[in-house]
């Protein structure tokens, strides 16, 4: 099941970043494919990105929604949150586990040899603090003196951005480097404290920062797609606890915000048949099995 | 025999949550869409912007 994983993350990567004539154009992809969402946290302004960015988007158009009303245009943004709420209510986190490709970036750091910590556990709740400040009230809410509001997450933390799009583009148009400044270096050093301590520890940036990981987490508990615990198999050994790469405990919360459903603990860990993949309350899978009998007893 | 009666195979239950959920933000997306959304987000997406990427 990893290794199928691997695989729907390198070629979910390769389809939301699928434009490599950008090395001749210079420019980013500006074709009809745009007006699709990445699922995962994929930056827009990227050279080979050929889908829009959700986070970025809602900012945006909460940024502008002040000009958009005087100018007769009712943009609130339920295009972008009607797309994040459909993945949310089918797919919840299980997207960062799977298509994400700033999750999958932070995995494969995460598998540089070098001594392993954990994420403390009240640092899961900043990522909250990121959507709701960062995303939704200042963009929507701090306006210049002409009524426009900015991008404050995009502009000031996301680091997906720095790495999939700022970099890029100072190489691709060096006439940019002349509007380097203080804001390229804090992003910088944001980028580099988000991969260093991806190399130690995992996830970092899923469980403590990003914004569209805590909008799919509002979902852990009415999403269509789940892992699930049997309690009559579980004999709470703690096998599933080590292998989770979100820090979960699944036997004490099954439903909790961070589980990506990576399925490493139903896959790797459980020899108890006590953890199961459910597609709208029927069960489909176990670990040892691809497809489990849809009755039970009574 | 009661305890044989009980055993007795049930289905599992469709949960409707999920499903309320997701015509929820299906009505949410199509509102978006009615309004004129899409063309704005796209007309977003095409163009670099540069202070969002840390640049300028």
């Amino acid at each position: 099941m990893e290794s199928v994983r691997k695989w729907v993350q390198v070629v979910f990567g390769f389809l939301t970043n699928g434009y490599w004539a950008f090395p001749f154009t210079r420019n980013i992809y500006q074709g009809p494919l745009k007006v699709i969402c990445a699922p995962g946290l994929n930056c827009y302004s990227c050279p080979a990105a050929t889908t829009y960015c959700l986070i970025g988007s809602l900012q945006q158009l909460l940024a502008n929604m002040r000009l958009a009303l005087e100018g007769g245009q009712y943009y609130f943004g339920l295009y972008v949150v009607g797309s994040a709420g459909i993945l949310g209510g089918l797919f919840g986190r299980m997207i960062c586990g799977w298509v994400c490709p700033f999750g999958f970036i932070q995995e494969l750091l995460n598998k540089i040899p070098s001594p392993k910590f954990g994420v403390p556990r009240p640092l899961r709740y900043g990522k909250f603090i990121i959507l709701l400040v960062f995303v939704i009230i200042l963009p929507a809410f701090a306006m210049d003196e002409f009524g426009a509001g900015s991008t404050w997450f995009c502009k000031y933390i996301c680091p997906a951005g720095t790495l999939e799009a700022g970099l890029p583009m100072i190489f691709l148009q060096p006439g940019l480097r002349a509007n380097l400044g203080y804001l390229f270096i804090n992003k910088i050093v944001i980028l580099v404290l988000f991969l260093g301590w991806s190399v130690v520890a995992s996830r970092p940036f899923c469980r403590t920062a990003c914004p569209l990981g805590a909008f799919y987490a509002l979902f852990s508990r009415h999403k269509l797609v789940k892992l699930r615990l049997n309690r009559d198999n579980c004999t709470s050994c703690g096998a599933c606890h080590p292998v989770c790469p979100m820090g979960v405990k699944f036997d004490e919360s099954p439903e909790d915000q961070d589980c990506i459903s990576c399925m490493k603990c139903m896959t790797k860990a459980c020899r108890f048949e006590a953890i199961y993949l459910e597609i709208g309350g029927m069960p489909v899978a176990t670990g040892s099995s691809l497809v489990r009998p849809v009755s039970v007893e009574e | 025999m009661m305890a044989s009666a009980k055993k007795r195979k049930k289905w599992h239950k469709v949960k409707k949550g999920p499903f309320i959920v997701i015509s929820s933000f299906l009505v949410i997306w199509f509102i978006g869409i009615a309004s004129g959304e899409p063309v704005r987000v796209l007309e977003q997406a095409v163009r670099v912007c540069l202070s969002c990427i840390g640049i300028g």
